[in-house]
């Protein structure tokens, strides 16, 4: 579902790069962390997929399509099969949770009725039934954070990425979180989350990309993360 | 749907930047009207050139039963006296200064005149014995009026030689410096209107960063991210334009129509139809500008 070819992406010539030589590959259906302190390229991985940033040397590939090769009047689609989400959850203040979700169908041109009959669908699958027409700022933390992940997954994307979803929030409120990203996996969808948070990987056993200044160190199914090195901190 | 949206954030958008936008619809107001008045001005050159002027030089106008000048004591010119004119015209003598020349019955002088005053209520009761019949002369040297003055004027029959041009080229001199200003005036409110709408649109685009950003991450096509800022701009120069049209519809209708044509009723004056053609000319100008300097703008500060 996602390959990296070799992928070396450097933002300024003078400093180290952001990712370097990276290779891997997340299968359909995969739930995987990316785990490592910050800087060490788990944002940026992120961005190389979502064709924000274009890979300095190497291949990025989703879904079996090269994103270098992907013009740029068809990056839309390849955004619409990519759900993302992220610590400051980013909803609109003054639309409700209802408004929130159907944005994202509204901006693509679905219909009323599909959106209708959608979004609630969604709500319940994270568990916000009947909060259709709170305001984000009657939410909480964790609830806000499920709205956000109610409207990356709305349009049914393949792939999920989650940079640092659960920064913003309790270890409690953290838990339910990864309970809806684990559920939303479940039902077929390719979860990638980054994450410095070694309670909820070591809870999760999931498989463990780590990265350090830019580079792989460690590949893992069912890995744990023992936290940042000490002299990182 | 997709239409409602693009409408609901239009909407959303005009109402964030109400002050931007009030005053996007005076500069394009103003500018336009600057624009307009200066196609008036020409349109009003060209009805007073009327028929005859960009053909020919000089008008050698014949008696007719009104006529009061003192070669005319005989009364209207007979056969004989415009078969002599004629013959006079195509004499050698003559005939070296005359590049061209025409006939001008009354009829025809009739038909010329109700399309040049087809605005003034004069138009009415003219009849065609009124109008003197003519022979209209282009010279080969237009400064050679002296010439055919000299000839002409003592022949039977003839009231008067008339150097048209020189009666009005004064009037449209002072005329078309009006409308260089006017336009001088228009390009620089002009630039004014493309510099503010850019501005506008960047204010709206940045208050509406998160909205934007959203939709790029669900994939939103750039047409739908773009269109409600390129509208936002396009829909206040459009406002701006209509006033500038309804201004200056109410100057050619009540200042022209009303009074001036009655204090110079002697004057073709263009009428209030004009602006069929001036309006839609200005709201096209303005959606135009609009929608160049908005794109412009996104360009460089909406990443899409």
């Amino acid at each position: 579902m996602i390959r990296f070819d070799n992928v070396t992406k450097i933002y300024d010539q003078n400093s180290r790069p952001a990712l370097d030589r990276i290779s891997l590959e997340i299968d359909r259906g995969d739930f995987a962390f990316l785990v490592g302190s910050s800087g060490s390229g788990k944002s940026t991985f992120i961005r190389l997929v979502l064709k924000e940033d274009r890979a300095t040397r190497g291949a990025v590939y989703v879904a079996g399509q090269n994103v270098a090769n992907i013009p740029s009047w068809r990056v839309p689609k390849l955004r619409r099969g990519i759900g993302v989400v992220f610590q400051d959850f980013r909803l609109l203040p003054n639309k409700t949770v209802f408004a929130n979700v159907a944005f994202a169908m509204q901006v693509i041109g679905r219909s009323r009725a599909v959106i209708r009959e959608t979004v609630p669908e969604v709500l319940k699958t994270v568990g916000l039934e009947g909060k259709d027409h709170r305001m984000p700022h009657e939410l909480s933390g964790g609830e806000q954070q499920r709205v956000a992940i109610a409207r990356a997954v709305v349009n049914k994307p393949g792939i999920l990425l989650a940079d640092e979803p659960t920064g913003n929030l309790d270890p409690t409120t953290s838990m339910g979180i990864m309970k809806v990203l684990d559920r939303i996996n479940q039902n077929g969808t390719t979860v990638v989350m980054a994450t410095h948070d070694d309670v909820i990987v070591n809870e999760m056993r999931k498989r463990v990309i780590e990265l350090r200044d830019g580079v792989l160190v460690r590949d893992q199914a069912e890995g744990i993360y023992l936290g940042e090195p000490e002299e990182a901190k | 749907m997709r239409l409602a949206f693009i409408l609901g954030e239009i909407g959303s958008g005009l109402r964030r930047n109400l002050s931007m936008v009030v005053s996007v619809v005076l500069v394009t107001f103003i500018s336009l009207t600057f624009v307009g008045a200066a196609g008036m001005l020409q349109m009003q050159i060209n009805q007073m050139k009327g028929y005859w002027y960009d053909k020919v030089q000089v008008a050698v106008f014949l008696c007719v039963d009104t006529s009061t000048a003192a070669s005319c004591a005989s009364g209207p010119v007979t056969d004989e006296q415009r078969a002599e004119i004629e013959a006079t015209l195509t004499s050698p003598a003559v005939e070296q200064y005359v590049d061209t020349y025409l006939y001008e019955s009354q009829e025809d002088a009739l038909g010329h005149f109700r399309d040049q005053f087809a605005n003034s209520p004069i138009v009415d009761s003219v009849t065609a014995d009124q109008l003197p019949e003519s022979f209209r002369i282009s010279l080969v040297d237009p400064q050679k009026y002296e010439v055919i003055n000299e000839i002409f004027s003592s022949l039977p029959g003839v009231e008067v030689v008339v150097d048209q041009r020189e009666i009005l080229e004064k009037v449209f001199n002072v005329m078309n410096i009006a409308s260089l200003v006017a336009v001088g005036i228009a390009v620089i409110m002009i630039v004014c209107a493309i510099l503010l709408i850019a501005t506008t649109i960047r204010l709206s685009a940045f208050s509406r960063r998160r909205e934007t950003g959203i939709m790029r991450l669900v994939g939103a096509s750039k047409a739908v991210i773009q269109l409600p800022f390129v509208l936002e701009g396009v829909i206040a120069a459009v406002v701006g334009a209509l006033l500038a049209s309804v201004t200056l519809w109410a100057v050619a209708h009540f200042f022209i129509g009303d009074w001036l044509a009655s204090q110079y009723p002697d004057t073709a004056f263009i009428s209030s139809n004009t602006m069929l053609v001036i309006g839609p000319a200005l709201v096209l100008l303005g959606a135009v500008l609009a929608g160049i300097s908005s794109l412009l703008t996104l360009r460089r500060y909406l990443k899409v």
